[in-house]
């Protein structure tokens, strides 16, 4: 147990920058999320092919993979950032493709009704999909992002493996100090543990508020 | 006001629309009966492109149809369309969902938008319902909606695509009474329906379909009592023995 209290600033810190990667790649996620979903329902077969490309391209790799040849890749090719930047917008785009198949699975179970009234009315595709579809669609894929969301955050601990210092990361240093990693890993998961159950919470409230009487 | 010339449609191999020739003059009433899945929804849909047409030409008020994109947006929101489904927006109140499209397409400023769907809901006659959410209204309440929403576009032309199918019985006449109403003060329209009584009472010509086509086509006087075809003769006996 003292080897966790005498470390607390340490986990702090590494708290501190879990949640950063977390709270940051998450909005960037949900942003390309957005775009990706709007473009794999477009009615524009080449935006569709592109939307497709992509969740193909970022599912059907390890993140540890992308996070690894970001990380040493893209200075090869110029590109300098810090690792927390770059771990960042890797964690984001990735996650990214998740958010964009659960929004769309949500706008699939939108009747199709819903669009056409809307666009029968004159709005046009993206007014529809921005006023009527997606609004709904989000409603019904609540769960889904919240467990994407808590997905995320586990995902951050992979940052550690580029050296970007955040809970796990500190954990495994003060245990190369105190070699007691029971206790010490028991505390980083707890960490974790706390993060997830609160998006747990969140979702919840969100969903029961946002219902729809059908 | 509404032309259609030569037009045909497929389903892969179905031929649902054959060689359609309609004119809707300003300000008629035009209503299409016919058997189910003889196209006359279908060429309801045709005319504000919710359906592609395979061949033939839509002539809105003069102007041939476009294909798709912002034009096709703009003429959308001159021709209402109201469906057997309602589709009111499930999220949005009744109020919300008449307001939406004259503020996100004509650019209303949200207090004319307003007064103008509290108008429409008034002349419908669900003025008290205007805070409520789709799902708590009676059918016949949600379509009088769908219909003040469409008008709210102020359009040129309205479609009806069987207005009344999915309503309860004791609910198709509050539907029925508005769309008189709408008739008489000379909306142009064109009403897909199976409700008869309607077609005498509201419609200057009657549109018979079977099997994609146009069979015959009448005002609803000559029409119910002497038909010309045996096709129209048989649906008529099929629907009015009941």
């Amino acid at each position: 147990m003292s080897a966790l209290l005498d470390h607390l600033p340490e986990f702090w810190q590494g708290l501190i920058v879990t949640l950063q990667l977390t709270a940051a790649s998450f909005a960037g996620a949900a942003v390309m999320g957005l775009v990706i979903a709007a473009l794999r329902v477009s009615p524009v077969p080449v935006l569709r092919g592109i939307g497709t490309a992509y969740v193909e391209t970022l599912q059907n790799l390890p993140l540890l993979v992308l996070l690894v040849l970001a990380v040493f890749g893209l200075p090869e090719i110029g590109l300098q950032a810090g690792l927390q930047v770059t771990a960042t917008v890797v964690i984001a785009l990735y996650e990214g493709a998740y958010i964009a198949e659960a929004l769309r699975s949500g706008v699939n179970a939108v009747s199709s009704g819903q669009g056409e009234a809307a666009r029968a009315l004159g709005l046009t595709f993206g007014q529809s999909l921005r006023h009527v579809v997606l609004p709904q669609a989000l409603r019904t894929v609540i769960q889904p992002i919240g467990n994407i969301f808590i997905a995320l955050t586990m995902n951050t601990s992979l940052a550690a493996a580029v050296g970007v210092v955040e809970l796990t990361a500190a954990a495994n240093r003060v245990n190369l100090l105190e070699a007691q990693p029971i206790p010490i890993f028991v505390g980083a998961g707890l960490a974790y543990a706390v993060i997830a159950a609160c998006a747990g919470l969140v979702t919840g409230r969100l969903e029961r508020r946002l219902a729809v009487v059908r | 006001m509404i032309r259609v010339q030569g037009l045909n449609k497929w389903f892969g191999e179905h031929h649902v629309l054959r060689d359609i020739d309609l004119h809707v003059a300003q300000g008629e009433v035009v209503v299409v009966i016919g058997p189910s899945g003889s196209g006359k929804s279908t060429l309801c849909r045709c005319l504000n492109r919710l359906e592609s047409a395979g061949s033939g030409e839509i002539l809105i008020d003069g102007v041939p149809a476009p294909v798709e994109g912002r034009e096709l947006a703009r003429l959308r929101a001159d021709v209402g369309m109201v469906f057997q489904a309602f589709n009111l927006f499930q999220h949005k109140t009744v109020l919300d969902n008449v307001m939406l499209a004259p503020m996100k397409v004509r650019g209303l400023s949200r207090a004319e938008a307003e007064k103008t769907a509290r108008d429409l809901l008034a002349r419908v006659g669900i003025a008290e319902q205007a805070g409520k959410m789709p799902g708590q209204l009676s059918g016949g309440q949600q379509q009088r909606a769908a219909i003040a929403r469409a008008l709210a576009m102020r359009p040129k032309v309205m479609l009806f695509d069987e207005p009344t199918s999915a309503l309860d019985p004791e609910m198709v006449g509050e539907v029925l009474d508005v769309m008189v109403q709408l008739a008489a003060d000379g909306m142009t329209m064109v009403v897909v329906t199976h409700e008869m009584g309607f077609a005498r009472r509201a419609a200057d010509r009657v549109v018979f379909m079977d099997d994609g086509q146009i069979v015959e086509m009448a005002e609803p006087n000559a029409f119910f009592e002497s038909p010309t075809t045996d096709r129209a003769r048989n649906f008529l006996a099929k629907v009015l023995t009941h």
